[in-house]
């Protein structure tokens, strides 16, 4: 077990090295941000200075190794717009990100997979057929506009919720969080579902096709044989072997949902790092992008990580092949 | 007497089933009724795009015709030139019908290029990939599975911040975006295929590489490639509009849909609905259907479902 | 056999059919016969014959697009055709259980053993966990599994095959039913696990008045455990009645075709008889008797479909030329 986890943890160091490599030789080719920091009348002995002050003026690869060097330190280069280091910038504004992510998560479980194993129990009933194409309407429909018309609707004409903004957070284990006051709720709960949509047609369609196959097994004829209650079969035959893969593909899409959370932030003005990367890339802030994209990767790698785990604890099967490796 | 029965039954069913692949297909297919619905509703969206200049009733990118003074007119009423604006015009004063009928051209323009670009170039290093095994293929999988690995959206963002705004760059985005998952559909399906017999045969036979690489495998791959494709061109669709209302990817001269619906999201809050309601009507429309006919065709096409 | 007792299981003219796209199969068609208290009957016939399909039936867990078309399936008296689903569910497991066909399949791989074993007890009465892992222990113990204790912690891929299948009969032995159907239960096992279990099912059989219905393509398993046998070809029963008399003198020519098949000591050295061509497709049962085309007997009265015949000790026949048929007393009633 452990020298697999070791293997996965030299891995992930790989990609984060190639990625960030990548990242920092794309944004390097990102206009030039010196005309943006520099007054319109500012003579080019302050140009220069300023090129020099951000380093700017050494070569490429050069630039890449100084970002590397102090990247390890914890140090991903000072916000051009805001003179603060960009990761504290971002971490400040991740909880935000990280709780309408969770709370979207959790929307798109705790309803995906009641209908999706319903959808699968009953392929050919109505209710089933109307909950596929609902999902083909959630995958279809673009977030940022369901997001316009989500304010139009409950915010512009109906009035029952705030179209913008975070609400009263209250410090919980030293992060501010929303959803545990109404204020706050009111104000997470449409952006939430927002970004909830598109998952939680992902897994009412993979919670389907897993009870759909799920269902035709031997085993679980056996445990009718066995006279097991209709409820039992389903609440822990099926839904366990069904939980295996939802797990497996909701944990690989957190890392998706806190980047589309770009979108929802920037519909909603939610103070997430989403919207942080949006105004930045307007403003050319250069060590904002990068160091967003680090973390989002660093998320990523993590993500994996952690769904592995998961996995080999949710199914035996996976956990033996492990410990033999 | 029932064994009789059974057998003209058994004979009957004999003659039904003598019909062409593709009319078997064909039947499958408008057994769904919302997949038909949707084909030809993307047909009629695609003859209006086509037909864009013809059936516009202004040209909104002729800065001659298009007032400031015509902006945010509600649906219905009058514009200076004396045309009604039926569904309003945006905040430029351009008539939205006009607007959105561009639009729609190009979003279903860069949608599709995009898509087929993708396709090729996927289905080229799939294919390579496929038939050529060992180091390359291992190689060429790694990039696939990483690139894969990170979502479309901020790949799609990181490259257009670097490149800047235009068709040419959209399109090339949602190119890099898109092209692993043909290529690893292609090779998925290409690997199984090869080893099937009749690859084999051909190589007895003594035909080239190149032949059967595209004379064998690519007929046989072509079901999972359509059903990726519709899938992908819609897909395509939403995040190039996504892409445009964060502020890059289409222009504002050249506004598409995306585009449109975010220019109208300053005046939602006054309650001017109609600027981003219609173009998203639109996109909508335009998704949905796409998405119907390859749901319908990924039940139909797949092998593993037929009973 | 005594037809005075009334038989534990009764099935009269059932008819189990599959409705699918390429037409009606009729995998069980008029099949017939009964198990008495302690019974053994032997259930025989090639790949596809509806032997599972009558199996299925009985416990009423024919899956789409399989229906019960006609008949009766009288559990003491019950008819459970028409038995309400909540009716079957009580009785499945407690009153009739079933031992599967693949043991490999039929063990929920994400649940552990105690879960899938413990849940078979408490869906029928209450009792404590404990308790519940008692029972499952012992008779884990009951059918050869050393070690029970750790075995129940354990999941169905850390077992073999054979393993599987021993828990699976311990499943349906948990709660004591008055029937068994075991689907070949013992065709994954080597052979001396095979006469084991054989030996422990019959002990119970015997011991708590069980009745057994006992699936398998084997006819010296058959031969030793039985009581009775019924053989069936195509969705129906072409000869049936006691094992010794069926074994001895086969009457119907696939019965005979059957017996003739198994290597034994006596016949070494000479080539195995084998019945010539491939069992029917369902869907299109030739003309008249189904056997007609593999059949060497055939005669111009097997266009039509022949009936069942009784013959003397209870045997019954469909065929229009049965062997011996000289021998053995036709009884017509
Ligand atoms: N789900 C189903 N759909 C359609 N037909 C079916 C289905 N299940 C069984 N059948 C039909 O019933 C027939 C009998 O099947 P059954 O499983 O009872 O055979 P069997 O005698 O148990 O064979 P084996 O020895 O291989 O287990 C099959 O030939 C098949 O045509
Ligand atoms: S009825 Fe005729 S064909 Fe059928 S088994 Fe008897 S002899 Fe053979
Ligand atoms: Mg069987």
């Amino acid at each position: 077990m452990s020298v697999f986890i070791i293997r996965r943890l030299m891995q992930s160091a790989l990609v984060v090295v190639i990625m960030s490599f990548i990242v920092f030789s794309g944004v390097f080719l990102v206009g030039d941000p010196v005309e943006i920091l520099v007054s319109d009348d500012a003579d080019q002995e302050e140009r220069e200075m300023m090129i020099k002050s951000m380093g700017l003026d050494k070569p490429f690869l050069v630039q890449y190794g100084i970002f590397i060097s102090k990247a390890i330190r914890g140090d991903l280069g000072d916000s051009f717009v805001f003179q603060e280091p960009a990761l504290l910038l971002i971490l400040d504004r991740m909880p935000a990100t990280m709780e309408l992510a969770v709370v979207a998560l959790l929307i798109a479980i705790v309803f995906g997979i009641p209908l999706g194993v319903w959808a699968g129990l009953k392929p050919e009933s109505l209710a089933s057929k109307s909950i596929m194409t609902g999902s083909i309407l959630g995958f279809s429909l673009p977030t940022f506009w369901v997001g316009i018309m989500m304010i139009l609707l409950f915010a512009v004409v109906l009035g029952w919720l705030p179209s913008t903004g975070r609400g009263d957070v209250q410090i919980i284990l030293g992060m501010p969080i929303s959803v545990f006051s109404w204020d706050g709720f009111s104000h997470v709960l449409m952006p939430a579902v927002n970004l909830a949509l598109f998952k939680l047609s992902m897994v009412i369609r993979l919670a389907r096709a897993g009870t759909r196959e799920v269902m035709h097994q031997d085993y679980i004829k056996f445990a009718r044989a066995k006279g097991l209650k209709e409820q039992r079969i389903i609440l822990v035959h099926v839904l366990k072997n069904i939980l295996i893969p939802v797990v497996t593909v909701l944990g690989l899409e957190f890392g998706g949902l806190v980047a589309f959370s770009v979108v929802t932030e920037t519909v909603f003005a939610w103070p997430g790092m989403g919207k942080l990367l949006i105004d930045s890339i307007g403003l050319l802030d250069r060590p904002i992008i990068v160091a967003y994209l680090m973390i989002i990767v660093f998320l990523f790698v993590l993500i994996n990580l952690l769904v592995d785990i998961c996995y080999s604890i949710l199914d035996p099967r996976v956990r033996l092949q492990d410990i033999k490796s | 007497m029932t064994t009789a029965e059974n057998n003209m039954e058994s004979e009957e069913k004999g003659y039904e089933g003598v019909q062409t692949p593709l009319r078997r297909f064909l039947s499958d297919f408008c057994e769904a009724k919302l997949a038909v619905v949707g084909f030809f509703t993307i047909l009629a969206i695609a003859l209006v795009a086509i037909m864009a200049p013809f059936i516009a009733p202004t040209d909104p990118y002729d800065l001659a015709t298009v007032s400031v003074l015509d902006s945010r007119l509600a649906p219905g009423e009058a514009m200076m030139n004396g045309t009604t604006a039926h569904l309003g015009t945006d905040g430029a004063g351009r008539d939205m019908v006009s607007a959105m009928i561009y639009g729609l051209r190009i979003s279903l323009g860069v949608g599709i290029g995009s898509g087929l670009i993708a396709m090729l170039i996927g289905i080229s290093f799939g294919l390579l990939s496929a038939y050529a095994g060992g180091k390359i293929d291992s190689i060429f999988m790694r990039i696939v599975d990483i690139q894969l690995s990170f979502p479309a959206i901020l790949v799609a963002l990181v490259l257009l911040v670097t490149l800047g705004k235009g068709v040419d760059k959209t399109i090339i985005a949602l190119v890099v975006v898109q092209w692993a998952y043909y290529a690893r559909t292609i090779r998925g399906t290409a690997l199984v295929e090869r080893r099937r017999e009749y690859i084999e045969s051909a190589v007895c036979l003594g035909l080239s590489k190149n032949r059967i690489m595209f004379r064998h495998l690519l007929p046989n791959c072509l079901a999972p490639m359509i059903v990726v494709g519709t899938m992908q061109i819609a897909h395509a669709i939403s995040l190039e509009a996504t892409l445009s209302f964060l502020g890059l990817g289409m222009p504002q001269t050249e506004p598409s849909l995306g585009r449109l619906i975010s220019n109208g999201f300053e005046y939602i809050l006054s309650g001017k609905y109609w600027i981003s309601v219609y173009p998203g009507i639109a996109l909508l429309v335009t998704i949905v259907s796409i998405n119907l006919v390859g749901d319908r065709l990924r039940d139909v096409l797949n092998p593993r479902l037929q009973k | 056999m005594s037809l005075s007792e009334s038989p534990t299981i009764e099935v009269k003219d059932l008819k189990t059919y599959f409705f699918t796209k390429g037409g009606i199969a009729r995998a069980v068609d008029g099949v017939s016969f009964s198990v008495g208290r302690g019974k053994v009957l032997g259930l025989v016939g090639e790949s596809g014959s509806g032997k599972t399909v009558t199996g299925f039936s009985i416990l009423g867990l024919v899956d789409e697009p399989g229906r019960i078309v006609g008949g009766e399936i009288l559990y003491r008296g019950e008819n459970l055709v028409s038995a309400s689903p909540d009716r079957m569910r009580e009785l499945r497991g407690v009153n009739i259980s079933m031992i599967f066909q693949d043991p490999m399949m039929t063990l929920n791989p994400v649940l552990r053993i105690d879960t899938q074993m413990i849940e078979a007890l408490q869906a029928h009465e209450s009792i404590s966990k404990d308790d519940a892992r008692q029972r499952a222990r012992d008779v884990l113990g009951q059918v050869g599994i050393a070690s029970p204790d750790e075995r129940l912690r354990s999941y169905p891929h850390q077992f073999s095959g054979g393993m599987r299948q021993r828990v699976a009969i311990a499943i349906a032995l948990l709660n004591k039913p008055d029937l068994i159907v075991a689907d070949e239960p013992t065709t994954a096992l080597d052979v001396t696990i095979q006469g084991q279990i054989l030996y422990e099912v019959q002990k119970l059989c015997s011991q708590t008045g069980t009745a057994l219905i006992w699936i398998t393509h084997d006819l010296s398993v058959v031969a030793g455990l039985a009581d009775d046998i019924c053989v069936m070809y195509a969705g129906r029963i072409v000869e049936q009645g006691s094992v010794n008399s069926v074994l001895d003198k086969p009457m119907h020519p696939y019965t005979d075709g059957l017996i003739s098949s198994v290597p034994s000591r006596n016949k070494r050295g000479v080539p195995l008889a084998q019945i010539p061509g491939m069992a029917p497709s369902l869907l299109k049962l030739p003309k008249g008797c189904s056997f007609g085309p593999r059949c060497a007997h055939f005669s111009n009265a097997c266009d039509s479909i022949p009936d069942i015949s009784n013959y003397e000790n209870g045997r019954q026949i469909r065929c229009h030329n049965p062997l011996g048929a000289g021998t053995t007393l036709r009884v017509t009633d």
